[in-house]
C-alpha cells in the first residue's frame, strides 16, 4: 500500500515536472532558511486572518443583496417586522437569521477583519522598532504600508455594506470629509454617491469595491510582498554568528512549512471561538440607515477611530478664531479639513517616508540584515513610542464618551485634556523612551566591560568589601557589542577653495541637522580596544580575581554551614 | 463598680451584644412587618401621614419640610407626582448619597411600602403623573418593531441604540437601561429625570411607550449573535478584538516560537 501510494504520488510529481519543471522552485522553496522567532509570525497573523476573510467573504456574497432598492421587512427577525429598510440591510438580517451558520461566518468575517489590521499593525511596529525597514527592505515597507491603507479601506467598504445606521452615520462622516476639500469636494461627493447623499448608488458601489478592487489589489500587493521577503531573505535578530551576510535559521521544509500549516489553523480556530462566543456589529441593535437619527456610542470600527478622534478633537473656534472660513463666498471648513484629511496625509506621510528620513540622518549606504534591538537605536525607539501615543490619544479621544462614562469622568474635560495631551504626550514620551534606551545601553557596556553581578560580596583581610562579578559567555557579549555606531554627518563647506558655492548646501545642512537629532547624544558599544583593557584590568588582578572568587566560595560554603547547624538545632 | 468593668470587658461580651441586637432586629422586624403589608391597599390619610414622616426623617432635608425644595440644592417636588417618587426613590437615586453631576442609582433605600407612602404624601401635594399600571407597561401587549422606530428617534442619541447607556456632558450621563424594570422605564419617559427631557403622552402616547417597553424588554433577553461586551458599539469590539483575539494568537505564536527551541 505504502510503495503504491509512494509510487503515484511520485509519478504525479514527475508528470508535473517534466511539463513545468517546477521541481526546482519546490527545492529552492524547500531549502529556503528562515531564522527562527515568534515575532516574526505577526505578519503571519495578518495574512492568515486575510485568508478568513477570503473563505468567509466568498460565503457571505452567496446571500448578500447589495442593492439600496426599499422593501418591507418580513423575515425571522421579529423587532423588525413591518419596518422599511433597503435590500442590502434586509438580506443582511437573512444571512444572520435564517442562513444556517450565516450568523457565526457573518461575525467571524467581522472579527477577522478586526484581527487583520491589529495583526498588520503589530506586524508593522515590530519591522520599526527593529529597523527592518532599512535597506534593502525599504520598498517592501512602501508595500506593506500600502497593504495597510488597502486594509483600511477594505475594512471601511466592508463595514458600510449591511446600510445599518451606525455604518450611515460613519458614511455620512466621509461625505461632510469629501466635502471639505476645496473645490471639488461637492463634486466628488455628488459622483461618489450617485447624487445628494444617501444617494441610491453607494451600496453597489462599495460592494465592488470591497469584493474586487480592494480586495484584488491585497492580494496582489501579498504576492509582492512574500516575494521581496524571499528575494531579500529574512532578517535576523543579533547573536553570535549572525551577520549582514549570512541567515542563520532552519529550511522552510520541513519545520516551518508544518509550523506556519498548524498556526493557520490556530488563528483560524481562535477567530471561530472569539466569533462563537462574542456578539459583533449587531446591525438588528441598529437598524435600517435612515439619515435622521444618530445614536450615543456612535463610532466606526477601531481602526478608523484615530479620524473620528481627530475631529472631535478638533475644536470649532481656535483662540477665538472659527475654523470655518468664508473665501469669496466658497465655504472652507478648516475644522473638517485639517484633522481628517490633512493630519492623516501628514501621518501616513511620514510613515511611509520613514525609511528614507532615516537614511538622510545616517548616510548608511550599506544592506542591513542583522536588526536593531529597540535600545541601540534611542531615537527611532522614541519616535516609535511617540507616534504610538499620538494614534493612541486620537484613538481615545474617538472614543471619549465610552471612556468619560466608564471612568465616570467629563467628557468635556477629557476633551479639552486630550487637547493639550496631543502636544505634550508625544514628546514627553520621546523624551522618556529615549532616556530609557540609553540607560539599557549604558547597563549594556557596563556588563560586557564588568561581567555579572554575582550577588557575592567579600570582604578583604584590610576590611575592604568586593562584589565579585562573572564575566559574560561570548554570546552574551556579540548581542551587546556587534551594532553600529554611527556618528552625525560631516558635510563640506559651503564655498570651495575658490569661493564658489556649492550645490546643495543647504540640502546637506537639513541632513546634518537631522543626524545631530539622531546620533549627537549616544552610547558607543563598548570597542575591542575597550573590551580588551577591561579584560587586561581584570587580567592584571587575575590572581587575585581568583583569590576574590575562592573567598566568595569559601565565604558561602561557611554560611550554608552554619545555617544548617542553626536549623539542625531549631530541630 | 470594679465588678462592671470586668463584666465589660468579658470575653464572650461582643457575641452576646451581637446576637442581642439581631434578636432586637428581628424581633422588631417580625412585628413591623404586618402592618406595613396591611398599609398598601390604597392611599389612606394614614399612608399620606406615615409618608410625609418618612419625607420629613430623609428628604426634608434638601427638599424642605413642605418639599418646596431649596434654589440650588433641590427642586420643588410640588406636583411632580406619584411616578416621580416611585422612579426616584425606587431606582435608589433618591436619597441622594453626594452631590455630584448626577444622582447615582443606588440599592433602593426603602421597601415598596414605604416608597408608595413617600409618593401618597408628595402627591397630596399637587396633581402629577401616577405610577402606570400593570397593562400600560406590559411588554408581551407592545409592538417591539415599533418601539424600536420610537426609540431610534427619541432615545437612542443619549441611551445608546439598544439602550446600553452614553456619556452626557460635563460628567452626567445616559445610564444603561438594560437592566430597568418596565415601570421604571415608564416613569422615566413621563417625568424626565435629571438631564432628561419629559415625553409626555402628547409627544409619545402611552401606546408608543409601551412599544418602547416592548422594545427594550427584547434587547434584555441578550443578543442572537453572542455575549453583547456591554452593546455599546465598535469600541468594545475593536478592544476586545485586541485584548483577546490578538493577546491569544500572540500567545500562540509564543508558545509555537517556544516548542521549536
Amino acid at each position: 500500500m505504502g510503495t503504491k501510494l509512494n509510487n503515484a504520488a511520485g509519478g504525479t510529481a514527475n508528470f508535473v515536472d517534466d511539463r513545468t519543471s517546477i521541481g526546482g522552485f519546490v527545492k529552492f522553496f524547500a531549502r529556503k532558511l528562515f531564522p527562527d522567532h515568534w515575532s516574526f509570525m505577526l505578519g503571519e497573523i495578518a495574512l492568515y486572518s486575510f485568508v478568513v476573510l477570503l473563505l468567509s467573504g466568498v460565503f457571505l456574497t452567496a446571500f448578500f443583496v447589495p442593492s439600496m432598492t426599499e422593501v418591507h421587512y418580513e423575515g425571522a427577525f421579529e423587532t423588525m417586522h413591518g419596518v422599511s429598510m433597503t435590500e442590502a440591510f434586509a438580506s443582511t438580517l437573512k444571512i444572520s437569521f435564517e442562513v444556517p451558520g450565516g450568523l457565526l461566518i457573518r461575525q467571524i468575517h467581522h472579527w477577522s477583519a478586526l484581527l487583520f489590521l491589529a495583526a498588520i499593525m503589530t506586524h508593522m511596529c515590530r519591522v520599526f522598532f527593529t529597523g527592518a525597514f532599512r535597506k534593502p527592505r525599504e520598498l517592501n515597507w512602501l508595500v506593506g504600508f500600502t497593504l495597510m491603507v488597502l486594509g483600511l479601506a477594505a475594512g471601511f467598504t466592508g463595514y458600510s455594506l449591511p446600510d445599518d445606521v451606525l455604518s450611515g452615520n460613519g458614511l455620512r462622516i466621509i461625505d461632510g470629509v469629501v466635502k471639505s476639500i476645496p473645490i471639488i469636494g461637492s463634486y466628488t461627493s455628488y459622483w461618489l454617491f450617485g447624487g445628494e447623499y444617501p444617494g441610491g448608488d453607494i451600496i453597489p458601489r462599495l460592494f465592488t469595491a470591497h469584493i474586487l478592487l480592494v480586495p484584488g489589489l491585497i492580494l496582489a500587493l501579498i504576492a509582492v510582498h512574500l516575494f521581496l521577503v524571499f528575494l531579500h531573505k529574512h532578517t535576523q535578530y543579533p547573536g553570535g554568528g549572525k551577520t549582514d551576510r549570512n541567515v542563520v535559521g532552519l529550511p522552510l521544509f520541513p519545520v516551518y512549512t508544518a509550523k506556519a500549516g498548524g498556526f493557520f489553523f490556530v488563528v483560524f480556530g481562535i477567530i471561530a471561538l472569539v466569533a462563537a462566543v462574542f456578539t459583533i456589529n449587531p446591525v438588528w441593535n441598529y437598524g435600517p440607515y435612515d439619515p435622521s437619527p444618530v445614536s450615543a456610542g456612535t463610532q466606526p470600527d477601531w481602526y478608523i477611530l484615530f479620524v473620528d478622534g481627530a475631529l472631535r478633537l478638533m475644536p470649532g473656534w481656535l483662540f477665538g478664531i472659527p475654523m470655518e472660513w468664508e473665501i469669496f463666498g466658497y465655504t472652507l471648513s478648516m475644522n473638517i479639513l485639517l484633522p481628517a484629511l490633512i493630519m492623516p496625509g501628514l501621518f501616513f506621510g511620514f510613515i511611509a517616508m520613514y525609511p528614507w528620513i532615516e537614511k538622510w540622518a545616517t548616510g548608511d549606504r550599506g544592506e542591513k540584515h542583522v536588526l536593531d534591538r529597540p535600545r541601540n537605536v534611542p531615537v527611532r525607539t522614541g519616535i516609535g513610542v511617540a507616534t504610538i501615543t499620538f494614534y493612541v490619544i486620537l484613538v481615545l479621544e474617538g472614543s471619549n464618551d465610552i471612556v468619560a462614562t466608564l471612568f465616570h469622568l467629563s467628557l468635556n474635560d477629557l476633551t479639552i485634556f486630550f487637547q493639550w495631551a496631543i502636544f505634550i504626550l508625544p514628546p514627553i514620551m520621546f523624551w522618556v523612551t529615549k532616556r530609557i534606551c540609553m540607560g539599557l545601553q549604558r547597563k549594556d557596556r557596563e556588563l560586557v566591560l564588568h561581567g555579572h553581578e554575582t550577588g557575592t560580596i567579600v570582604r578583604h583581610e584590610n576590611g575592604e568589601y568586593i562584589e565579585v562579578h562573572s564575566p559574560l559567555d561570548e554570546q552574551e557579549v556579540w548581542l551587546r557589542v556587534s551594532h553600529d555606531d554611527i556618528a552625525p554627518l560631516e558635510v563640506a563647506p559651503e564655498y570651495n577653495e575658490n569661493g564658489v558655492r556649492r550645490k546643495g548646501y543647504r540640502w546637506d545642512r537639513f541632513k546634518q541637522a537631522l543626524s545631530r537629532f539622531y546620533y549627537e547624544e549616544r552610547i558607543s558599544p563598548v570597542t575591542k580596544a575597550e573590551y580588551d583593557e577591561a579584560q587586561h584590568h581584570h587580567g592584571h588582578g587575575n590572581a587575585e580575581a581568583d583569590i576574590q572568587a575562592a573567598d566568595a566560595k569559601d565565604a558561602d560554603e561557611r554560611l550554608t554551614g552554619e545555617w544548617n547547624k542553626v536549623e539542625d538545632e531549631a530541630k | 463598680m470594679h465588678a462592671i468593668a470586668r463584666r465589660r470587658h468579658h470575653k464572650a461580651a461582643p457575641l452576646l451584644l451581637v446576637l442581642a441586637l439581631l434578636a432586637l432586629i428581628t424581633g422588631v422586624a417580625a412585628i413591623a412587618a404586618p402592618s406595613t403589608a396591611a398599609a398598601t391597599e390604597t392611599a389612606s390619610a394614614d399612608d399620606i401621614a406615615t409618608g410625609e414622616a418618612l419625607f420629613a426623617a430623609n428628604c426634608a432635608s434638601c427638599h424642605g419640610l413642605d418639599a418646596e425644595g431649596q434654589d440650588g440644592v433641590a427642586p420643588s417636588l410640588v406636583g411632580v407626582g406619584a411616578a416621580a417618587v416611585d422612579f426616584q426613590v425606587g431606582t435608589g437615586r433618591m436619597p441622594m448619597q453626594a452631590s455630584g453631576p448626577q444622582a447615582i442609582a443606588k440599592k433602593a433605600q426603602f421597601t415598596q411600602d414605604e416608597i408608595d407612602q413617600l409618593a401618597a404624601w408628595v402627591s397630596s401635594l399637587g396633581a402629577g403623573p401616577a405610577v402606570p399600571t400593570a397593562e400600560q407597561v406590559d411588554a408581551s401587549l407592545g409592538d417591539a418593531a415599533n418601539g424600536m422606530e420610537v426609540f431610534r428617534t427619541n432615545c437612542a442619541m443619549c441611551h445608546g441604540s439598544i439602550g446600553g447607556g452614553g456619556a452626557l456632558t460635563q460628567g452626567k450621563y445616559a445610564p444603561s437601561l438594560l437592566e430597568t424594570t418596565p415601570t421604571h422605564i415608564y416613569e422615566a419617559m413621563l417625568t424626565g429625570p435629571q438631564s432628561m427631557p419629559v415625553f409626555n403622552d402628547a409627544n409619545i402616547t402611552p401606546e408608543n411607550k409601551r412599544d418602547v417597553i416592548a422594545y427594550l424588554t427584547a434587547q434584555q433577553e441578550g443578543s442572537p449573535g453572542g455575549l453583547s461586551l456591554g452593546a455599546i458599539g465598535p469600541v468594545s469590539e475593536g478592544f476586545w478584538a485586541w485584548l483577546v483575539l490578538l493577546g491569544l494568537i500572540i500567545g500562540a505564536t509564543v508558545w509555537v516560537g517556544a516548542r521549536s527551541s
